[in-house]
């Protein structure tokens, strides 16, 4: 009890917190479905649809959610990758909804990326020195020699500087990510979109990666938008949650909070999924079903189809987002409470 | 039923002689009426442009009839082609195995014709493998991928075969299995492929599946779904050998445990034993690094360094260079396996006191 009232009080103290780094709100990225003669659109995969999220500095949101739930789209759009259809976005006061291609650019510096594949995303033809001072170059910001700033940002990432001028191939996964995490943080952003950066990892490397992360975090104040599928991770690394399902936030709240005493059901079904060691499995909710089609959802709340405590409102009625416990929920069962 | 033959296998000259007769010994003491499968010493190569390397080296192992074994492993330690030899399924070239033997239900793999291998594949071992779309032929549709099987291991007319195939279908969970027998892979979801590839797979009712990491590619929730399945549909007396990266699903589908590094099986015991009182330092090191369902930031403990490359393998223990314990005795020579009770076994030198 005691510590539900800490908790509690932990994630008011965040909402008392002055402006978040990042500000979301109904957030809608949409991609036409072209069909027929003269490819008209006839539908659209509402990939991110009304999505609300905050992140405050030297933060971390873990976003987990099933593949094809939206949660790539969705920080694809927080870069500018994809154009969003509605809502807003606000980084540092900045509307990022509004930006042109140019200022998007000259916000780079701020704002980065780690991928999943770091093979397809650091340039095969590039020596490392080259890929990891890339960015400095493009803004100005070299001072000395390129070599001397390479050798400083592999060394924060743990690679020896002797690879400097050897090619993306050479390297081990767990080696090319750090090639990528020095390139990310080489112009010192402030917040970091991290897109299953660990997920392609064995675990003994996957856990140096998260170390490493977390090092570079409290070292220089980032934030972290971590996107995973896989909640393990994510609640080692997050300080909140936010669960998404078919285009939308379905619950957010502290980690503990998410981890120990989820509210939607998804979120208990998504925990109960994951096989843990050592714990026996009949707390098991199973969930019938696969997740529906993003350009079809189902009416009402877009859950409904595969939820084992289902209401005759669920299908005829959205749910509100309810504030229950210091955290937000997408669901009947709350919204009166 | 095999202890004549390992009279003629011809013994590798690079091998602990002490640690092949403990083997021996102790293979010979647990060896029962229920051994289903049985691998000793099974050493894979492969040659490429860069030269040979061992992706399996003297790998020792046994399925009973029944159980479940997980062998568990990081990726490129040779896991997949320890479990692509046992139906012989290695490419070669540039696969080539070199030694070893391998017994499924009292037949010798490694000398059996094409034709035997053939009939043995799919009826009495059959397959799951991690991506289905790549496993299932994208040009016919599912009944006439399934039928195939069917007609081509069992007497049974075609119509009562496409019967029998499509209430296996709706065994696994499709739904409108009628008219499912008529798509093509791709029309499937993700899920919903993997369930063909294990109705498949059961159909048979085979003495022994392989499953290569057959939830890899899924979703946790689907993932969830396809584990009840296998287990709800797998007859009592068909065993499984598992093959995943992912130590929560061992824990829950296994009641023994493989676990390999670089190239060679480094211990083996029950789930409880490996989980609860696991002695290999690797073994060790991969519980502890795996991120827990905890909430909280926790530092992970992370393995130091790297997988060695397959082609300058240490000369001896393989996990030397990133183990805390290494000794200068674990630098020059390979350690044989130490017994520690209850069929729990761990390759390390650190167990030579205890074990006595």
């Amino acid at each position: 009890m005691k510590v539900k009232k800490l908790m509690i009080s932990a994630a008011e103290k965040l909402d008392d917190k002055p402006e978040p780094l990042l500000k979301v709100t109904d957030l809608k990225t949409w991609f036409p479905v072209k069909r027929g003669f003269f490819s008209k659109t006839a539908d659209h995969v509402r990939a991110v649809d009304g999505v609300c999220l905050r992140i405050y500095r030297g933060e971390t949101l873990g976003l987990v959610g099933e593949s094809g739930c939206g949660k790539t789209t969705l920080g694809r759009t927080l870069l500018g990758l994809e154009k969003s259809n509605g809502g807003k976005a606000f980084f540092d006061k900045i509307p990022l909804h509004e930006l042109k291609r140019h200022e998007m650019n000259r916000l780079r510096e701020r704002i980065q990326v780690i991928f999943q594949d770091p093979l397809s995303s650091l340039n095969p033809r590039m020596t490392v020195i080259d890929i990891v001072t890339e960015g400095l170059v493009q803004f100005k910001k070299i001072e000395g020699s390129r070599k001397e700033h390479a050798v400083r940002l592999l060394k924060e990432v743990g690679l020896v500087a002797d690879s400097i001028y050897r090619f993306p191939h050479e390297f081990s996964g767990g080696q090319r990510q750090r090639i990528s995490i020095a390139r990310a943080i080489s112009l010192r952003p402030e917040f970091i979109i991290c897109d299953e950066a660990v997920s392609a990892l064995d675990v003994s490397i996957q856990a140096q990666v998260i170390n490493l992360l977390i090092s570079l975090q409290q070292r220089y104040q980032l934030s972290y938008l971590f996107i995973s599928h896989d909640l393990s991770v994510v609640s080692n690394i997050a300080d909140r949650i936010a669960v998404m399902y078919l285009g939308q936030i379905v619950e957010s709240g502290t980690t503990l909070d998410i981890i120990h005493n989820p509210l939607h059901p998804y979120t208990k079904a998504l925990i109960a999924a994951v096989p843990v060691p050592g714990k026996s499995r009949s707390r098991r909710i199973p969930l019938k079903g696969e997740i529906p089609s993003a350009s079809s959802p189902p009416p009402g709340c877009r859950f409904h189809t595969r939820c084992p405590e289902v209401l005759k409102i669920c299908s005829q009625k959205a749910p509100v987002r309810g504030t229950i416990d210091g955290r937000e929920v997408l669901c009947h069962l709350f919204s009166h409470a | 039923m095999t202890q004549n033959n390992t009279a003629d296998f011809n013994s590798n000259a690079l091998m602990d002689t002490t640690a092949r007769n403990k083997e021996a010994v102790s293979s010979e003491l647990c060896e029962s009426g229920n051994r289903l499968l049985t691998v000793r010493d099974l050493t894979v190569s492969f040659s490429t442009d860069d030269g040979t390397f061992k992706a399996a080296d003297r790998v020792s192992f046994h399925v009973e009839k029944g159980e479940n074994v997980g062998l568990v492993g990081e990726s490129g330690c040779g896991k997949s082609v320890t479990a692509l030899s046992i139906p012989r399924l290695i490419p070669s070239p540039p696969g080539n195995i070199e030694s070893g033997e391998i017994w499924f239900d009292g037949n010798d793999i490694m000398a059996m014709a094409s034709e035997q291998l053939q009939d043995i594949r799919g009826r009495a071992i059959s397959m799951i493998f991690q991506e289905p779309l790549s496993a299932l032929s994208p040009l016919h549709r599912i009944g006439r991928q399934m039928l195939e099987a069917l007609l081509l291991h069992q007497d049974m007319p075609k119509k009562e075969a496409w019967r029998f195939a499509e209430q296996w279908l709706s065994k696994v969970g499709i739904p409108d299995a009628t008219d499912r027998m008529f798509a093509y892979p791709f029309q499937l979801s993700g899920g919903m492929q993997q369930r063909v590839m294990i109705a498949m797979a059961l159909m048979l009712e085979p003495n022994l599946i392989i499953a290569d990491e057959p939830t890899t590619a899924l979703d946790v929730t689907t993932q969830a779904q396809v584990f009840e399945l296998i287990k709800a549909m797998k007859k009592k007396h068909t065993s499984m050998l598992l093959i995943t990266h992912d130590m929560g699903v061992v824990w829950e589908m296994c009641e023994r445990i493989l676990v390999m590094y670089a190239s060679q099986i480094v211990e083996s015991g029950s789930r409880e034993d490996i989980f609860s009182n696991p002695k290999h330092p690797y073994t060790i090191g991969l519980l502890e690094a795996i991120p827990k369902l905890t909430g909280g930031r926790t530092e992970l403990k992370d393995i130091p360094g790297q997988v060695p490359s397959p082609f300058d393998y240490p000369k001896g223990c393989h996990f030397e260079k990133r183990c805390a314990f290494s000794m200068e005795k674990c630098i020059t020579e390979p350690p044989p396996f130490y017994e520690c009770g209850n069929g729990h076994r761990a390759a390390c030198f650190l167990l030579a006191d205890s074990s006595g």
